[in-house]
């Protein structure tokens, strides 16, 4: 194939075939794809399954041609082809559709279908492209309203819309990134059975990206299960149950490597987080009436898939989100997360992405480790006049005690590596003796050797008495560290149990919401 | 004259008639931004532009003797200074809007500076439609001359709704205003888009100078505009970027602005100051009545305001790390 071939419809009728031979990608350090090879049989409902981070999406940006891989052939019906462009890609009849939304909303249905089309008149015919889209409607098992501004539907519709655009663009092969994660149960539902009665028909073959077993089981016939850049089997549903998936998808993992931790009872509850709701950003519930207690003395683990409501719990109880209803209470007094509050209860919080969220980047590494006391003795006497010299001060003894590698106390924060821009806030926030410490994805994206200290100091932070939160999309972080553990699936607890007695098999389904 | 022949019907017969006339700049202008934002950029700096046309229009036609090769030119000059503005905006973190205030008080000293010469002489002025020709009472007449400049611009507004809707250019510059990645994704060249669309929405601009200096007022001197263009640019606002709804608006505020002489031409002299005010008001107004924090306005272009770290380069499959979409607050 070409680079640009003229080819405006597929090469080929029908449902096709696609073989992915030996996939490796490397971002930076990270090894994002291990020779990966995933063969998909024409009209397949072929399901990719894996943690955050196992490398579906990559494998399948890849394929599409957003990402270059750095070694990998694909074979399409057989044959190999070559993508380099998603354009190459769509003229080859494949498609993707996203978890969120591509339509662009302030356009309707119709000119959003018209427009995405390669080769535009340049005066359009509305009433002939909504001729046209009508009569190709009634050849699709579902349709949505062709004159409203995309804006104006649901979500369920809006993503019915992005598939019916594929087929209509004459795609013949899927891929679907989680394309049911903004959809209710029952729209998914709708969804997904209507696309496997055209797989059924041999019309198109779906690749889906997915993490619930309940839709692995009801719709896929075929599961690819990748963990951490690697391929670990490919198989017929038929011949898998969720044990065995959960298995595959989180592996068999050694339960206790602990950092030498104290044996202790739990102390009193610190924090109680009681019936909370929380919407997120487009005004959806993230959080779903949610309880939980935190004990001093206790770290508390919160597993889950990324997007299941962890991010707007920990804003809400850092004060970056209001709560919607329910109320949170630490050490038995109602907690609004304002400042004076945060003081008195000393309450610490290592939110993920410090930079953006823990720190104000133009400032230097000594200012942003006094934002907790800027206005106490000693930085300022009165509550008015700022004093370097003790925030100085203060800041070289936490660099010195956290080894944070900084030019000084007087660079600014941002030019700092990711992992000491998370220690330099590590240090901030635990110099306080805090009773009750909020700490979400703390080890995301840092080496081997600073993820060992930062999980350190976490647990000394419990063996010296702290309550602590521990939100992880990494499961191991959460075995290796948790007292507790819960799992979070769709903003509600799905899943609690002692980590000395907890059954990873249960911990893998309830992530899958089994 | 006679004045009492029409009495007090000579209030609003004065207002529709500097309806016409004030609202012709605004028409210009407003249709001009509209099609600039609806590519996805803001220009701030179309007052300026407004005051260049106009001295560079009144310098031409002094010089040629023909009012309409000054039109030419200051279409030219606005093309000019919004393919400026354009091009300063490509670059990577550039802020339209400040590009925008910069480019707006280069224009207008700039045009200080050159016009000095052109505030003396008299040139020739644009000509008249005399629509009031059945009448045999003057003010009616007068109120019915309807300059050339006025039907073009409602012409403008109703060929930009048309081409906006209906080709596939205009289709191509409201997918640049809505979604880059979308554009990015069907092969559009987002950056020359908006280039073409600024310049444009420029030269119209341009042409409402032209009238200012040649028409209404009909002189150049520095404080012909006195912020119209701005207003223009708030008025799309209030019109939610439809070049129809600009040119209402348009009305509506040609309509306010000539309250004051109306009123003065029926001998009501008290608040002439205040009445003159009533154009700046109804922008104030108007944009507190139409702009929350809560919610953002409905048909604003998506990619209004959103400043971009890289050149528009990704593919879509990065549009996590799209900036976050500003409300009208940011884009005013």
């Amino acid at each position: 194939m070409t680079a640009i071939g003229v080819a405006h419809f597929p090469p080929h009728e029908g449902a096709p075939s696609l073989e992915l031979l030996g996939f490796c990608k490397r971002f930076g350090s990270l090894m994002a794809l291990d020779d990966v090879s995933v063969k998909v049989k024409a009209g397949a409902f072929h399901a990719l399954l894996g943690e955050n981070g196992a490398g579906k999406s990559t494998l399948v940006k890849c394929a599409m041609g957003y990402y270059a891989a750095d070694q990998g052939q694909i074979l399409l019906n057989g044959r190999e082809v070559e993508i380099h462009r998603p354009r190459q890609a769509h003229e080859l009849g494949l498609g993707m559709v996203y978890q969120h939304f591509t339509l662009v909303p302030n356009m309707t249905v119709l000119e959003n279908f018209v427009l995405s089309r390669d080769q535009l008149p340049a005066v359009i015919d509305w009433s002939a492209e909504r001729r046209a889209l009508k009569t190709f409607f009634e050849t699709t098992p579902f349709t949505v309203p062709l004159d409203t501004p995309v804006a104006d539907l649901a979500a369920g519709q809006k993503q019915k819309g992005e598939i019916l655009r594929q087929l209509y663009l004459k795609r013949n092969l899927l891929i679907l990134d989680e394309p049911t994660s903004v959809l209710t149960p029952d729209e998914a539902d709708e969804v997904l059975s209507t696309l496997k009665e055209l797989t059924d028909a041999k019309q198109i073959t779906i690749i889906t990206i997915t993490h619930k077993f309940r839709e692995v089981n009801a719709f896929c016939d075929t599961v690819t299960v990748l963990r951490r850049g690697k391929l670990i089997d490919t198989k017929p549903t038929a011949e898998l149950d969720n044990d065995m998936m959960a298995e595959m998808m989180v592996g068999r993992r050694e339960n206790r490597t602990v950092v030498e931790r104290n044996v202790r009872e739990p102390g009193k509850p610190v924090l109680q987080v009681e019936g909370l709701c929380v919407a997120d950003n487009v005004g959806q519930r993230a959080v779903e009436q949610l309880t939980l207690d935190v004990r001093a003395g206790e770290i508390v683990g919160i597993a889950g898939v990324s997007g299941n409501g962890q991010r707007e719990l920990v804003e809400t109880l850092a004060g970056q989100r209001h709560a919607e209803s329910g109320r949170v209470l630490v050490h038995g007094e109602l907690y609004r997360a304002t400042r004076p509050e945060m003081i008195r209860h000393k309450i610490a919080c290592l939110p993920e992405e410090p930079l953006r969220n823990a720190c104000v980047a133009e400032m230097s590494v000594a200012e942003n480790m006094a934002l907790r006391s800027f206005d106490q003795p000693p930085a300022s006497p009165d509550g008015i006049r700022l004093r370097r010299s003790p925030m100085r001060a203060a800041a070289r003894k936490l660099i010195d005690a956290y080894r944070v590698k900084t030019p000084g106390p007087d660079a600014p924060i941002k030019g700092l590596s990711g992992g000491n821009v998370q220690r330099a806030v590590l240090a901030r926030e635990l110099s306080s003796e805090g009773d009750l410490l909020i700490v979400a994805n703390p080890c995301f994206g840092l080496d081997f050797a600073a993820v060992a200290e930062i999980r350190g100091r976490i647990v000394q932070a419990r063996n010296r008495g702290a309550a602590v939160l521990l939100v992880s999309e990494d499961l191991d972080e959460i075995l290796q560290l948790s007292d507790r553990i819960v799992v979070m699936f769709d903003g509600k607890l799905a899943f609690e149990a002692m980590a000395a007695q907890a059954e990873i098999g249960a911990i893998g389904r309830a992530m899958a919401g089994h | 004259m006679d004045q009492s022949g029409i009495g007090l019907w000579g209030v609003p017969l004065a207002m529709l008639a500097g309806a016409i006339r004030v609202s012709t700049p605004f028409i210009f202008v407003s249709v001009g931004e509209c099609l600039t934002e609806r590519s996805g950029r803001i220009n701030l700096g179309l007052e300026g532009t407004l005051v260049m046309g106009a001295m560079s229009a009144y310098g031409t036609a002094l010089a040629s003797g023909s009012p309409w090769l000054g039109v030419g030119v200051a279409a030219l000059v606005g093309l000019l200074l919004g393919a400026l503005h354009a091009g300063i905006c490509q670059l990577p973190r550039v802020n339209d809007i400040a590009t925008g205030i910069g480019l707006m008080l280069f224009a207008t000293g700039l045009a200080f500076f050159l016009g000095k010469p052109f505030i003396q002489p008299k040139a020739p002025n644009l000509g008249a439609i005399d629509l009031g020709w059945w009448s045999s009472i003057p003010q009616v007449r007068q109120a019915l001359q309807v300059n050339y400049l006025f039907v073009l611009g409602i012409a403008l507004a109703f060929a930009l709704a048309w081409a906006l809707k209906t080709t596939r250019w205009g289709l191509i510059v409201r997918l640049a205003g809505e979604s880059v990645d979308a554009a990015l994704a069907i092969g559009t060249h987002v950056g020359r888009v908006r280039m073409i669309a600024t310049a444009v929405g420029g030269s119209f601009a341009g042409i409402g100078g032209a009238f200012l200096s040649l028409y209404y007022p009909g002189s150049w001197n520095e404080g012909l505009s006195s912020g119209q263009g701005l207003m223009a640019v708030a008025l799309v606002i209030f019109a939610r970027w439809d070049p129809v709804r600009c040119l209402w608006a348009s009305l509506l505020f040609g309509a306010a602005g000539a309250i004051s002489p109306a009123l003065q031409s029926v001998g009501v002299t008290e608040g002439y100051y205040l009445f003159s005010a009533a154009p700046y008001v109804l922008t104030l107004v108007l944009m507190i009545a139409t702009c929350s924090p809560e919610r953002s306005l409905r048909g604003a272009p998506g990619e209004l305001g959103a400043v971009r770290q890289k050149e528009m380069r990704q593919w879509p499959g990065s549009m996590s790390t799209r900036a976050p979409i500003p409300g009208p607050g940011t884009a005013t």
